[in-house]
């Protein structure tokens, strides 16, 4: 192995079709997801929505653990579509969900390619982590 | 001291890291966890939910333009992935379910074990791949970059591919359990065990950290890990840190800052051994 030409290798080159594909929807999302988090930040600071906890009372719950800090705000865990447009806080973790979910749709595009070529091994591993991680996002796996 | 200052401390401090994590070649989650449970008033859980969202969003930012210039590699990330995602989840629960000392005392561990290995710096800039074994051929992991720095072109293959898919599924318990980025772990890992080349290695580590990170990242927010206003000064300042770093690179001296990275790291690594074992309390 080590260093060979292009024409010597006999091996593909790293850009596949389906990687060039996986770049364009990550960098769309990845982006979307920065500009909605210092949107979404700068509208809690602003105070432009109401929100559950004031942002004075904020030290007392961040030295808590997580659960205790949940039952002393009464606020939810998990994150909430529905909280997102009418509650500060919680419109200032919209581009984290975005951020933390954007890999979900990009392996969905890139099962699909995958498909297109017949390579059925690969998407069965796209699908498999596209599932894993909705799992994850939908809030089933967690502990109680 | 007012409440705002913390959050802007941890802007401020995130900026800093995010502008060392790049000349150091290593992502910020492993910066952030240690110096920010070791030094703020946050509670390890919020720092934790944090550091898994520093260190998805760095690997996010650099993704797509690695996958361009393919110094990352997809069909090498993907069933690595899988593996490092299913055990971050794991981590995850682990962590958020094991008493706060407990993680405190394994984390000052695990970060003084990174020093270690960061101060080592062993590593392969093209490893020899006698012959790649059968999953990794059955998988058709292999490629060529160009290496822009040598002015040529590298083929790559990968051998004891079974062995590589087990590291990463411990690989990705250690980020959920602790929050951290992987990239420490995952480099050594392609470039020693796999025989990756280096900036493949680097590129590809990336990939893996930005699918698994945000597997477990989800767990943590619902455990409610997750205080917007701890992880979004976070997240904010690492980005901007590191695209001011990127653009510093070439100005500063690299082994330099690796230096002085490992030395951050010693510190906030006996800080978290110190605050586990409650020495100093």
């Amino acid at each position: 192995m080590g260093v060979v030409n292009r024409e010597e290798g006999g091996v593909k080159a790293g850009r596949s079709p389906e990687q060039l594909l996986y770049a364009r929807v990550l960098d769309w999302g990845m982006k979307a997801g920065l500009a909605i988090l210092i949107a979404g930040f700068a509208a809690y600071l602003a105070g432009a929505l109401p929100v559950q906890v004031p942002l004075e009372e904020l030290p007392r719950l961040w030295a808590l653990p997580a659960g205790d800090a949940l039952r002393e705000s009464g606020a939810a865990a998990g994150w909430n579509p529905a909280a997102m447009l009418d509650r500060g806080d919680a419109l200032a973790l919209a581009g984290i969900v975005f951020l933390a979910g954007v890999s979900v749709p990009c392996l969905l595009l890139l099962g699909l390619a995958y498909a297109a070529r017949r390579d059925w091994g690969y998407l069965v591993i796209t699908v498999a982590l596209a599932g894993i991680l909705t799992l994850a996002a939908s809030g089933v796996l967690v502990a109680h | 001291m007012p409440w705002w200052a913390w959050p802007l401390a941890l802007f401020l401090v995130c900026f800093v890291l995010g502008m060392l994590a790049v000349p150091a070649g290593i992502g910020g989650g492993v910066l952030f966890v240690p110096i920010v449970s070791g030094f703020f008033p946050f509670h390890l859980d919020f720092v934790r939910g944090a550091g898994l969202l520093v260190a998805l969003a760095s690997a996010l930012a650099a993704g797509p333009s690695l996958l361009r210039a393919g110094l990352a590699d997809l069909r090498l990330a993907l069933p690595l992935a899988l593996m490092a995602s299913l055990g971050a989840i794991a981590g995850a629960f682990l962590g958020l379910a094991l008493p706060t000392a407990w993680v405190e005392t394994a984390l000052g561990v695990t970060i003084l074990c990174i020093a270690a290995v960061m101060w080592r710096h062993r590593q392969s800039e093209y490893p020899d791949v006698a012959r790649p074994d059968p999953l990794g051929a059955a998988l058709r992991i292999s490629g060529v970059f160009h290496d822009s720095a040598a002015g040529r072109e590298v083929a790559w293959r990968v051998h004891r591919t079974p062995l590589g898919i087990a590291l990463f599924a411990g690989i990705g318990m250690l980020a959920g359990v602790f929050g951290l980025g992987a990239g420490w772990a995952n480099v050594p890992a392609l470039n020693l065990v796999m025989g990756v080349p280096l900036k493949v290695s680097a590129g590809t580590s990336g990939i893996i950290l930005g699918i698994a990170d945000s597997a477990a990242a989800w767990i943590y927010i619902h455990n409610g890990a997750l205080l917007a206003m701890v992880a979004a000064p976070s997240v904010i300042g690492m980005m901007l840190g590191a695209f001011i770093g990127t653009r510093l690179l070439q100005r500063l001296n690299a082994s330099a800052i690796r230096r002085l990275v490992v030395v951050l790291l010693l510190l906030a690594g006996v800080r978290a051994l110190a605050k586990g074992m409650g020495w100093g309390s």
